[in-house]
């Protein structure tokens, strides 16, 4: 967005990541602006969610940079990464099965400590209802679509400065995913960055400043998110057009 | 009538007991999936530091009993919670990532240092405390009684109120709430900003510390104690854990004071010498009927 100055918030430099013999992320290297929001699409085991989790140093790049604004974090801890205002909602929600709701978001303020943690608590529950009506259920025992929105919901409640979503939309009826993006909208109006992993290309890169196409563990193609939409590669590959 | 409220007491006070020590095993187990084969000689330290403090209160001329309780408790559990924590650092933390046998081999190790290593700075005699409450609780029921040592009351209200402590840090802290996140999912805790090496760390040495309150209501009640007397109350206590259910904290304590109450009943109604046997005959029935226990998941493979 012009608005926005272009600073880097994060940045990935020729990174490479193995799991074990398997190399799964190859000469990486993307950004994401202050205030942007970003998308990354590609198909099954192209290596999103792994670049996602390298973030946090699991698994840990081994070779390249991968730079936090302005700091090195490569060889980070989690926790440490994560003190430092990053957030993830991750592939397969991860909640904590035998909290209940509510201190699965608690579980979410951490960074941040419990001094907004009731008023936080409460803005979760406005923009995801479904959450207050179970908020003393046991996560494990609810469905998948409500864990998702908790475990978007838990991200959130650190208030982090970059929110990493792994394929939000995953599971959701088609009415919430409008909803939970449209609730990204408004997090990323308050100055929030956002790095979306999607297999939904079509909301995702609508509602995205610019985005990255990933094949094989290599970014193959960058633009804006128009630019992608428009794509007739990503368009056969990605938003099932002809 | 009386023999069996007088034994069901006796085994609410012997239960709780096992109960604190098992707490110990089963957090271990609930957060890194193994069981600290060196906990029984964590209880065991416990008592010669009780000694070691009240020995050093004595020298100081401290007598009165809130007072020299307050300490022995104090520092019996500070200084054994210490033990906890280096036994973590040095046989579980630099093997993390390796097979899990390699940990067990290692805490076994643990043991075997632990007991050689009191056995020469204490020596291999039983060493004994002296006695620091006296005086007996009778009740009257009907027209029996039963009766009950000061001690053995101080035992039941010092060992549920640690219990009752530790449940509530548990489930109303953060600190309780880390230590669930990082055994429900360790890299998600680590994600979420947790520490989770370090909350390892406390779950050893929050068992070290219930280990150590153990030792020194046990140690004041019975007397006398010696290198090996974790052995067969480690088997005890770690029997508690997996009869509640290894992994689930209101199991062990529940555990605990059933494998207390089953002992002490059949001793004070059947036989004492066959009491063992009993209580683990008890833990077969229920693993059969119940292989996860009393209150534990039916296992699933940790990832
Ligand atoms: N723990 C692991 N051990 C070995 N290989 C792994 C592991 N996790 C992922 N991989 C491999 O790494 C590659 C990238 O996986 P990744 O999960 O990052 O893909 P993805 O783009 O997120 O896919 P999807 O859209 O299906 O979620 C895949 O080939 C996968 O098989
Ligand atoms: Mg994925």
């Amino acid at each position: 967005m012009s608005n926005v100055a272009s600073e880097k918030m994060l940045e990935f430099k020729d990174v490479d990541v193995f799991y074990g013999p398997i190399q799964a992320l190859r000469q990486v290297s993307m950004h994401i602006n202050k205030g942007e929001i970003v998308s990354l699409i590609g198909s099954n085991g192209a290596g999103k969610s792994t670049l996602l989790m390298s973030i946090f140093g699991q698994p840990r790049a081994s070779a390249g940079q991968i730079i936090y604004c302005g700091q090195e974090i490569t060889k980070k801890s989690a926790h440490f990464v994560a003190s430092n205002g990053i957030a993830q909602s991750p592939e397969g929600r991860r909640v904590f099965p035998d909290m209940t709701v509510e201190e699965n978001l608690l579980m979410g303020t951490i960074p941040i400590g419990m001094a907004h943690a009731d008023e936080d608590i409460q803005h979760m529950f406005n923009l995801f209802p479904r959450l207050k009506e179970r908020r003393n259920q046991r996560s494990s025992t609810m469905s998948g679509g409500e864990q998702q929105m908790l475990a978007i919901a838990r991200a959130l409640m650190s208030r982090p400065r970059l929110l990493l979503l792994d394929e939000p939309s995953l599971g959701l009826a088609p009415i919430i995913v409008k909803q939970i993006f449209s609730i990204l909208k408004d997090v990323s109006g308050t100055g929030m960055t956002i790095f979306l992993v999607e297999q939904n290309a079509n909301h995702a890169l609508k509602l995205s400043d610019r985005g990255y196409v990933m094949v094989n563990g290599q970014i193959r193609m960058t633009g804006t998110g128009q630019e992608l939409l428009v794509n007739p590669e990503v368009r056969d590959a990605y938003l099932g057009g002809h | 009538m009386d023999i069996v409220l007088q034994q069901l007491v006796n085994g609410l006070t012997l239960g709780s007991v096992y109960g604190l020590i098992a707490v110990g095993y089963t957090m271990v187990y609930g957060i890194i999936g193994m069981i600290n084969f060196a906990h029984g000689d964590v209880y065991m330290v416990s008592a010669y530091i009780t000694a070691i403090v009240l020995a050093l209160l004595s020298f100081f001329g401290i007598h009165s009993f809130p007072v020299v309780i307050l300490f022995t408790l104090l520092l019996t559990i500070i200084i054994t919670g210490v033990y906890g924590w280096t036994i973590e650092r040095v046989a579980y933390r630099p093997l993390r990532n390796s097979t899990r046998l390699a940990p067990l081999i290692s805490a076994i190790g643990m043991s075997l240092i632990l007991q050689n290593y009191v056995q020469i700075a204490q020596g291999a005699r039983s060493q004994g405390v002296p006695t620091l409450l006296d005086g007996t609780l009778r009740m009257h029921i009907g027209d029996g009684y039963v009766q009950l040592t000061y001690m053995k009351v101080f035992i039941l209200v010092a060992a549920f109120s640690g219990m009752g402590i530790l449940t509530y840090i548990i489930q109303k802290t953060t600190l309780g709430r880390m230590c669930r996140a990082t055994q429900q999912d360790r890299k998600m805790a680590s994600i979420l900003g947790i520490n989770t090496d370090r909350i390892i760390s406390y779950v050893f040495v929050i068992g070290a510390a219930m280990a150590a309150l153990a030792g020194v209501l046990i140690t004041l009640d019975y007397g006398s104690f010696d290198f090996f007397v974790g052995f067969v109350i480690g088997v005890k206590a770690f029997t508690a854990a997996v009869l509640g259910g290894i992994g689930s904290l209101p199991g062990a304590m529940l555990g605990g004071v059933i494998l207390g109450l089953a002992e002490s009943l059949f001793s004070g109604l059947v036989n004492t010498d066959y009491k063992d046997v009993f209580a683990f005959g008890l833990l077969v029935t229920i693993l059969i009927f119940r292989p996860s226990g009393l209150l534990g998941k039916p296992a699933v493979e940790k990832v």
